[in-house]
């Protein structure tokens, strides 16, 4: 049987050195009808803090993170961001919430009748409505020459690759300078080559920013990249977490598999 | 397994008596799932109209996407609203005359045109064919936008996607159906008039001098008015189809269907309502 590391542990032991949590899970339950999804999981990520979620398709490690930004609503259990619960709390105040947290989609989710650049202006057309045309555009070349998309600001969503969309993706999700970063398969169905450069990308931003970031993602060799801590999931539930050396140490059988698989 | 052989499906290879008992629970449980439908179907528009209603009513107002939305519904309706008051008009024509000329009333035509299509046809036509041309519009380009996770990308940039997608359409049809209802009736006039014209002389300032003779207040502008309701339910019904919809490009094209049958229905079926609520009200 798998045992599980102390996760409420873990988090006190943060908090007393100094470095809260931005984002905590405790005991979450998330049921689709009778299909139970998550099943009582508990995870923190602190400023800096990379986490990468791995696990199986259907383990429901991205409706770990749509429950996160608020576009599921838990059973049960507790979503804290900088300390506040999430859950319970109307569209509006949770857009303030919502603010401080970035989400890239698994497919890029770009608004197809926009251009790349006008995909990258959304939030800031929404939110940043003091900034002058001239301000939002300057800011837009920036945010797409940091992920290396600047010449391609008049195309067309649809014009342009799977990888070139999710670096869109990622800009239009750092354009209000978010404090969390939620990455859902950041590099699916990517070649080598554009998974290599989105990690490099990924590792880039969180040296420059210091967000606390949860990647979720089965691709085991992109979350050794990017991540400070990895935690598996499995049937809902966290079966070990901690470094990939961890991982690699652990005498769980699913990990070995997991591991080997990868 | 029945003890013929046969796999009772539904019952309709067991003995009469086992196959009532089969049978009846599940009609019984068809129907409680019709039931349930219809009820859960009605609670969530509730639900989705009140949370519209909240985000009409708080800033901030998404004026850029309003006026887009009601040039959409507006602007880009006209043709097909003009062609098929048009349209209209001639038919009523045609219909009144020989009617008319029947009973020996023929002088009554211009009052039977302009009454026929301000009070009845003008509205109803363009609430159909709005509800055609934007109800689907609305439904299918919202559930696009579902399926692929561009609403979830909105609420996820901290946009309220009820006030950016849902209120900035119903509000456009709300104020636009009026405006077109005045150009389906233009439109039907018109060529009601020129159609008469054809087959017998009547200078277009007598049509209109005895068309609206003894006009009223309350004989007109209520009848064009009403139509900001059927904006409001071609509106609300797509928008609410769009943003629920569920499972890839056949979740999309149900919608668009939903959006049309359903905002079609309901429109007629408010008119009966709204032509009494008329007559009580501006007797």
């Amino acid at each position: 049987m798998a045992t599980t590391y102390d996760i409420a542990g873990m988090q006190e032991e943060r908090e007393d050195s100094g470095h809260a949590p931005v984002v905590a899970v405790e005991n979450l339950h998330k049921a689709f009808g009778s299909h139970i999804v998550l099943n009582g999981i508990s995870l923190s990520v602190s400023r800096g803090e990379t986490l990468a979620v791995l696990g199986r398709s259907g383990t429901g490690k991205s409706v770990l993170l749509r429950l996160i930004i608020g576009l599921e609503k838990p059973d049960s259990g507790a979503i804290r961001i900088h300390g506040q619960t999430i859950v319970g709390l109307g569209l509006d105040q949770l857009s303030e919430i919502r603010k401080k947290m970035g989400f890239l989609f698994q497919h890029a989710a770009l608004y197809d009748s926009l251009t790349v650049g006008e995909n990258v202006a959304f939030p800031l057309r929404h939110h940043r409505r003091e900034m002058s045309r001239a301000e939002r555009e300057d800011c837009v070349k920036q945010l797409l020459a940091e992920v290396g998309m600047e010449r391609d600001v008049d195309k067309m969503p649809s014009d342009i690759s799977g990888g070139m969309q999710k670096r869109v993706g990622l800009a239009r999700a750092l354009a209000l300078k978010p404090e969390i970063l939620l990455l859902d398969e950041p590099t699916a169905g990517l070649d080598p080559i554009s998974s290599g450069e989105i990690d490099e990308l990924i590792l880039k931003l969180q040296r420059e920013r210091q967000m606390a970031s949860i990647v979720v993602t089965h691709d085991l060799h992109s979350a050794r990249t990017i991540a400070n801590r990895l935690a598996l999931l499995d049937r809902g539930n966290v079966v070990v977490e901690g470094s990939f050396e961890d991982l690699q140490q652990s005498n769980i059988e699913l990990v070995k598999e997991f591991l080997k698989q990868s | 397994m029945s003890d013929r052989g046969f796999t009772a499906v539904a019952g309709i290879d067991l003995p009469l008596g086992e196959r009532q008992k089969t049978l009846f629970p599940s009609i019984a449980g068809y129907l409680a799932g019709l039931f349930n439908g219809f009820f859960e179907w009605f609670g969530s528009l509730g639900i989705f109209f009140w949370q519209v209603c909240k985000a009409v009513v708080t800033p901030p107002y998404e004026w850029r996407e309003l006026i887009k939305q009601l040039d959409e519904v507006g602007s880009k309706s006209f043709p097909l609203v003009a062609l098929a008051g048009a349209a209209v008009g001639v038919i009523i024509s045609l219909d009144a005359r020989f009617t008319l000329s029947r009973f020996g009333a023929k002088s009554m035509f211009p009052l039977t045109l302009v009454y026929s299509v301000i009070q009845v046809m003008g509205p109803m036509i363009t609430g159909l064919v709005v509800s055609g041309r934007v109800g689907a519009g609305i439904g299918a380009e919202l559930a696009s936008m579902k399926v692929t996770e561009q609403i979830d990308a909105i609420e996820a940039s901290a946009i309220n996607p009820y006030r950016l997608l849902a209120a900035t359409r119903i509000l456009a049809c709300v104020l636009m159906l009026p405006l077109l209802t005045l150009v389906a009736d233009a439109s039907g006039l018109l060529t009601g008039w020129f159609a008469q014209s054809l087959v017998e002389p009547l200078s277009f300032h007598r049509f209109i001098t005895s068309g609206f003779s003894g006009a009223t207040f309350n004989a007109f502008v209520p009848p064009t008015f009403k139509t900001a309701v059927y904006g409001l339910i071609i509106g609300l019904v797509a928008s609410f189809e769009g943003m629920r919809t569920r499972g890839g490009a056949e979740g999309v094209g149900r919608a668009a269907t939903n959006s049309v049958v359903l905002g079609s229905l309901f429109l007629i079926l408010a008119d009966v309502v709204l032509v009494k609520f008329i007559l009580v009200v501006f007797p």
